[in-house]
């Protein structure tokens, strides 16, 4: 196996962090987007029944927050590679020494960064807000909501995870950004769906039950990178065309 | 850092390419091109839309893989296996510089220094921008450059890590004849340096000034050689006479130097003779013509430029596909 070379692994990730905060659009879109989908949780809070018994009115809502973490990552994947092509960037950059696992690491490490940090403040605001505002039996509801904050705080990296690396792979394959961005938005949504019945109660939502998914999750998302690697063809990159046996 | 100079004698050949050839599915992109390179040379890769430069540089850069043939690059054969080694030691500045508009000029550049592995790349970025005469231009974005600009800043990109060889994709495409001159003084300073260029251009007088040898390419090789040599392979020696008067009898006057082989008048009313050595037959027409009584203006050697020697290989290629 190849190692890896940190410098250039960090060589990206420096320049892609540069690049998204002189783009106006991945800076607005990435603080717009998660302070939309705040707002539904923090009503169901304020405007809720104050007996959170049964089927709080809370919960739902709450789903949303998990939305961040899968969309947030998902726009920034699928710019990732079609991005680079688009604006021509891509083969000076193939020309160096770089290898693909090394531009891929630094690619998902530079999305993995904001995307994780934006989600955890944004349930971190989100709890904070509860704690010093809500009513406190509602804010004691949520507060008791063991499973479903230990698979907020766990499942988010594993699900930004997810969206990087379906992301990526859908950007490596596909021939433009626009494309590229809808069908990673979709790709990216199925593991919700797992998390979506772990938090209304159709699959027990145990410590267990989320520490399982993780584990799945996070194989999954392993499993996907190393894949993304091996779709990572220069020559099919550069031409289009797909490397011909010799 | 370890460049590709380390590793060669100087007689080795900074490239050496053996039969090779690229095809995609059914299309042939090039085929069966072989030719060699020497350390420190400029050497121009010349040849019409789609007969197969870029998808060459391609090739020889690593990016595309050869279908058949082989290929040493800056002292490393080219396989899949080599090719980091090999894109360590060499550059390739593609037709479009390709800049993140974004970043600022040293920002672009420290990226790249960062995936050469470069130690000191403040120094490195520093000189390769003195090198093409952006110093005072570190800190703009490089959206805010003009074509020229960008292209130098490619340049200088090219320069970072200071390559034994550089791949230059048509440098002077789009630029206007100030930013053109100066990228070909910047070429010359790096012949003198002893980095070895492979120049893709369309532009005939650019490779006529600047490269030792030329290759001319049209989906196979046509032809590889000094400008010079290649002019004297296509064309026959010849004489243009001109005088203040048509002659009389041309073809009796002609016929008796014995060093002419034909003649013939061209539209301007000058007289080109076909002879084997100039510089025997110029004597014996002077006397001719004299004593023939005619006005001579002039006798000279016809001058044919590396664009006649072009038009003439791709001209015939084009007369080929029509048979």
């Amino acid at each position: 196996m190849t190692a890896i070379d940190t410098g250039r692994v960090m060589a990206v990730v420096r320049k892609e962090l540069r690049d998204y905060r002189r783009k106006r659009s991945i800076v607005a879109g990435m603080l717009i987007l998660p302070a939309v989908f705040l707002i539904e949780p923090l009503l169901a809070v304020f405007l809720g029944a104050p007996d959170p018994v049964g089927d709080p009115s809370y919960r739902g809502p709450l789903l949303l927050l998990l939305l961040i973490p899968v969309i947030t990552p998902s726009t920034l994947a699928a710019y990732s590679v079609a991005g680079e092509r688009e604006q021509g960037t891509l083969e000076p950059l193939l020309t160096t020494p770089i290898r693909r696992q090394e531009f891929i690491l630094g690619k998902a490490a530079a999305i993995m960064i904001p995307s994780l940090g934006l989600s955890y403040l944004v349930f971190a605001a989100y709890l904070v807000v509860v704690r010093l505002f809500a009513n406190p039996v509602i804010a004691a509801g949520i507060f008791n909501e063991g499973p479903m904050l230990l698979a907020l705080f766990i499942l988010t990296p594993l699900l930004v995870g997810w969206a990087i690396v379906v992301g990526m792979a859908v950007s490596v394959r596909a021939g433009e950004i626009r494309v590229a961005q809808q069908l990673g938005m979709i790709a990216s949504l199925p593991p919700l769906g797992v998390v979506v019945l772990m938090v209304i109660g159709v699959i027990a939502p145990t410590f267990t039950t989320a520490l399982g998914f993780a584990a799945l999750l996070l194989a999954i998302d392993l499993l996907a990178l190393r894949a993304i690697a091996g779709l990572f063809d220069r020559e099919r990159l550069v031409t289009g065309t797909k490397a011909s046996p010799s | 850092m370890i460049t590709g100079k380390d590793h060669m004698t100087s007689a080795e050949p900074a490239l050496a390419v053996d039969h090779l050839t690229k095809r995609f599915g059914e299309r042939i992109a090039f085929s069966d091109v072989s030719f060699e390179v020497a350390q420190g040379e400029v050497f121009g890769f010349l040849g019409p839309n789609g007969a197969g430069k870029t998808t060459t540089v391609r090739t020889l850069g690593t990016l595309i893989a050869p279908t058949s043939g082989s290929a040493t690059v800056a002292g490393i054969p080219l396989t899949a296996a080599n090719g980091v080694e090999i894109r360590q030691r060499i550059s390739v500045m593609p037709e479009a510089p390709g800049l993140y508009l974004r970043l600022t000029v040293t920002e672009n550049l420290e990226f790249f220094a960062g995936l050469y592995g470069l130690r000191k790349p403040a120094a490195r970025i520093e000189e390769a921008l003195a090198a093409v005469n952006l110093s005072d231009r570190a800190g703009d974005l490089c959206g805010a450059l003009s074509k020229g600009l960008r292209q130098r800043v490619g340049l200088a990109r090219a320069l970072l890590s200071d390559p034994m060889l550089m791949f230059l994709d048509e440098p002077t495409s789009g630029l206007d004849p100030v930013a053109a001159r100066e990228v070909h003084d910047l070429i010359n300073v790096l012949r003198s340096k002893g980095v070895t260029i492979f120049l893709t251009t369309h532009r005939l007088d650019e490779a006529e000034k600047l490269c030792d040898r030329v290759a001319i390419l049209n989906t196979t090789l046509r032809t590889v050689g000094r400008p010079s040599d290649l002019r004297a392979q296509l064309f026959t020696s010849a004489l243009v006479i001109r005088t203040i008067a048509p002659l009389s009898d041309p073809g009796e006057l002609f016929k008796h130097v014995a060093s002419v082989q034909t003649w013939r008048s061209d539209d301007s009313g000058a007289y080109v003779l076909a002879v084997a050595n100039p510089a025997v037959a110029a004597p014996e027409l002077t006397r001719a013509l004299v004593g023939a009584g005619a006005d001579v203006l002039s006798i000279s050697e016809a001058q044919h430029s590396l664009e006649d020697v072009y038009l003439e290989l791709v001209r015939s290629d084009v007369e080929a596909g029509r048979r």
